[in-house]
């Protein structure tokens, strides 16, 4: 080998060492502002993961910020500026999911100085009360707490609440909460991950208790599997996702924990 | 003398006997004098003579122009002699103004306003006006992010931008006269339609019926942009404007508060009834009259009621927002067939009698024609195939639905004609004295909705139905319907297979019917029989209102906007996927082939003869 054929192949390597050494790039679409799920500052449990996942999969991390809202899956995951969302429902078409990693359900929230302790929606006390619900104003859209009550004759009971909330202002989802701690209304029914967390963080005591769902709303889906969602087409990532997920099952029901998350194990949430 | 005395009697006797024979002579004379109108046929509002300066040109929403140059003999001369792209590839809905030789353009976000000089060749700008809206409006804004037009009055281009500001801007020097928040965006309202300026008072509505907002109407200062009031379509009267002049038709839409007893407790708050359409004028009654959009929220079982003030015709004082009365086309909607729709005010004789009609294709299917000084429903017959109601009882005001075509939770209607898109869009008709017809752009499809998805939003999971949309009976999919008013019939129609009629209509007094589809054709056909005269394939599928105008020369011309996008012609945009016939409430399997059809683009055309 010649000296300047000798130096050129010395050449190309230094040159190549930095591209061998680049760290792959987990890249996360996530709401800036929408705890207990995420926040810029990255205090929500899907931030947590990610650095979990992404330190484990020897990735960099990095985010696109976007609110969760309508077009999100448009603008984030199929624009092609992010691999993955944190926290989708298992099977959601829009995604390409990974094996499930926690399963939560609906939870009802009152204060602790009421006593109240409700987890049916058969319970008698319930056509008393004045009960929260979120609603999305998707086209056509339905929560499933807000018609197992429909279906008892509760609609007149009912106080909806937008998810979206107001933008202005922080984590917008948890106003439905704040109105059970200022007594506008007596329960509120919201899923496990925000109810729990805003139970647990708020300034009056309150109660998360978990739905045990009754026979009769055995066709109304109460619990949902969570997954990481990718890009259709990106199986690569979900399967290094999914290695991770499983590998780490303790770890992630520990994180869950920490944010007060709801957990169900089995599907069969009948009432004792 | 008393030869004259008798003829003068005589000729008073025979007035008489012809007031008393002829329904027409109980007219007064015609504000707008149309040599070859329709006998009796009488427009409150005058007819744009050369400028263009609000979204209809006139207040009735004629959308007529009594223009004649270009005719019937020499439309097949049409050609381009300006045109200019903004480079914005959405929906461009609406049509420009043409002020004092002057060319006006207000473009989807970021909302720009372009003003063309008229009298130079080419049309070179002469300003663009940048509000910068915030970037937050587009993620809100449910259906593309566009607009619908402006007005001009008082030297000022009155415009909305969709983070729900109103601008006015100074229409010579293109500068900041002043801005007025009318929406709150953090709540998801913005705005999209085109307000109008009667007197000095600028009125300006609301969207985002999607996400639960109160839907409201705004009036401004024209000199100060100051709010002056506002009339809420849900909540008590007060809210409403509801006072002692409210003198509503029908007995079910009399009563106290009715915008609160009519929903479960609380809901009103998030009642929906957004007004993203247009706003007529009638002079001389002092009223003007706009529809309202669906109720809040979107699942039809968490509102048990009639949610008033939701798909509603209101006839207000433009001054003081005071009601005159109410109309509620469809009580406790199930299909989210919004009613804001344009409202053609024509005085002309019906069934025998002169009446002051107010004209509303709508969205349900049903043409609706009102007694506009008493809320009466006159008549209400489908223009399109309708199943979801039997027809309208007119003593009641109420349709006859079809129970079966309303969804629930787990009720799965199938075969609902029209779909959620309706028998028409917001898309604007147009009406000719001359031949009393109103030119309705409708469309033909119908829907099922069946089994629900997990979706997720804001970070909980929810259930989403599954509407598959599909041509209606006949296999096509929309057509421009000539609709003789008199008699409550179709004449003619032409149609299109794969695409709805999604543009606006503007129809002339030389008897030429302009229109364009959203495959790209801009057409002229004769007013009289609907033949083609002229057309032309344009850069971009067609979903603006054509206008005419007489230009610095003194010749008429024709403007029109090219620039796919909207609800449904947003699937022509390369970021909407067609993978899913179920995506945007059905509309991406009904609108599949636009993506061969037609390209995004945005561009103003202007036609010579």
């Amino acid at each position: 080998m010649s000296s300047a054929i000798r130096r050129l192949a010395v050449f190309l390597f230094f040159c190549s060492l930095p591209v061998l050494a680049a760290t792959p790039e987990l890249r996360v679409c996530a709401d800036p502002n929408n705890l207990p799920y995420s926040n810029q500052q990255q205090q929500g449990f899907e931030n947590a993961l990610a650095q979990l996942a992404a330190s484990d999969l020897g990735m960099n991390l990095s985010y696109f910020w976007f609110p969760q809202r309508h077009k999100f899956f448009r603008n984030t995951l199929q624009a092609g500026v992010c691999d993955v969302v944190m926290e989708v429902p298992t099977g959601i078409d829009v995604a390409s999911t990974t094996v499930p990693y926690f399963r939560s359900t609906y939870v009802f929230v009152s204060r602790r100085d009421r006593d109240l302790h409700i987890e049916s929606f058969d319970d008698p006390r319930l056509k008393d009360l004045r009960i929260g619900v979120h609603v999305t104003g998707e086209n056509d859209e339905s929560m499933p707490p807000a018609t197992a009550l429909i279906r008892r004759g509760l609609v007149r009971n009912l106080d909806g609440y937008s998810i979206f909330g107001k933008l202005s202002e922080q984590n917008p989802g948890a106003d439905i909460v704040y109105a059970v701690a200022d007594k506008d209304i007596d329960v509120a029914v919201v899923w496990g991950p925000l109810g729990g967390y805003f139970a647990k963080h708020s300034s009056a005591p309150l109660d998360a208790t978990p739905l045990c769902a009754a026979p009769a709303d055995r066709e109304l889906p109460l619990w949902f599997d969570i997954s990481m969602g990718v890009r259709p087409g990106n199986e690569a990532l979900r399967d290094k996702l999914n290695d991770f997920i499983v590998r780490h099952r303790s770890e992630i029901r520990q994180l869950l924990d920490s944010y007060a998350v709801p957990l169900v194990s089995t599907p069969e949430m009948t009432c004792e | 003398m008393n030869r004259v005395l008798n003829s003068v009697l005589y000729a008073t006797l025979a007035f008489a006997v012809l007031m008393t024979v002829s329904v027409w002579g109980l007219n007064p004379p015609s504000a707008t004098d149309i040599p070859g109108s329709q006998p009796g046929i009488h427009l409150v509002s005058p007819l744009p003579t050369g400028d263009w300066t609000m979204p209809a040109g006139d207040y009735a929403n004629t959308r007529f122009s009594p223009l004649s140059q270009i005719n019937t003999g020499n439309v097949k001369n049409l050609h381009v002699v300006g045109m200019m792209a903004d480079g914005i590839p959405h929906g461009h809905e609406g049509g420009p103004l043409v002020v004092n030789k002057t060319l006006y353009m207000v473009t989807p976000f970021p909302n720009y306003l372009i003003a063309l000089d008229l009298t130079k060749p080419g049309y070179p700008m002469k300003w663009r006006f940048e509000p910068n809206p915030d970037g937050r409006s587009q993620g809100i804004a449910c259906c593309d992010v566009v607009n619908r037009g402006a007005s001009y009055a008082d030297g000022k281009i009155i415009y909305a931008t969709l983070d729900g500001n109103t601008f006015a801007v100074d229409a010579d020097k293109g500068t900041l006269v002043w801005k007025t928040s009318v929406g709150d965006e953090d709540l998801g309202e913005t705005v999209t339609m085109a307000p109008i300026v009667v007197k000095n008072v600028v009125l300006v509505g609301d969207s985002g019926g999607e996400l639960g907002v109160r839907g409201k109407l705004t009036a401004l200062d024209l000199k100060s942009g100051k709010i002056l009031w506002r009339a809420y379509n849900s909540g008590p009267d007060k809210d409403a404007l509801i006072g002692a002049d409210f003198k509503p038709f029908y007995p079910k839409d009399q009563g106290k508060d009715l915008g609160v007893s009519s929903w479960t407790p609380d809901q009103w708050h998030m009642g929906g009834g957004t007004i993203w359409g247009w706003i007529s004028y009638d002079p001389e009654l002092n009223l003007i009259y706009y529809g309202t959009g669906n109720p809040g929220v979107w699942n039809d079982d968490m509102r048990p009621g009639d949610n008033k003030w939701s798909i509603t015709i209101w006839a207000r004082n433009p001054e003081t927002g005071d009601a005159k009365w109410a109309y509620q086309i469809e009580p406790h909607d199930g299909w989210d067939y919004d009613e804001i729709m344009e409202n053609v005010l024509v005085d002309m004789p019906w069934r025998g009698q002169a009446r002051k009609l107010l004209l509303h294709p709508g969205r349900t299917g049903f043409m609706f024609v009102m007694d506009r000084e008493t809320g009466e429903v006159l008549s209400a017959e489908n223009f399109v195939p309708v199943t979801w109601a039997k027809g309208y009882d007119l003593k009641t005001g109420l349709p006859m639905e079809d129970t079966d075509k309303r969804p629930h939770t787990n009720h799965y209607a199938r075969g609902v004609c029209p779909s959620s898109t309706g028998g028409k869009e917001f898309v604007p008709s147009s009406f000719s004295p001359k031949t009393g017809y109103l030119y309705i752009p409708a469309h033909n499809t119908c829907m099922d909705y069946s089994g629900e998805d997990v979706n997720y939003i804001a970070g909980t999971p929810y259930l989403g139905a599954s509407v598959r949309m599909y041509p209606g009976p006949g296999g096509y999919q929309g057509e421009l319907i000539a609709w003789d008013v008199a008699n409550a019939k179709k004449v003619w129609g032409i149609k299109e297979t794969d695409l709805p009629v999604y543009s606006g209509v503007l129809a002339t007094a030389g008897d030429v019917v302009f229109y364009g589809t959203m495959d790209g054709w801009f057409r002229a056909v004769d007013a009289r029989n609907g033949n083609v005269l002229w057309q032309m394939k344009l850069a971009s599928g067609i979903i603006g209102n054509p206008i005419t105008f007489i230009g610095p020369d003194g010749k008429q011309y024709v403007a029109i906007y090219a620039g796919i996008g909207g609800w449904m012609g947003a699937v022509a945009l390369p970021s909407v996927s067609t993978d899913d016939d179920y995506a945007a409430l059905g509309v991406v399997g009904a609108m599949k082939k636009i993506k061969q059809m037609t390209n995004p683009g945005g561009a103003v055309y202007v036609f010579g003869y």
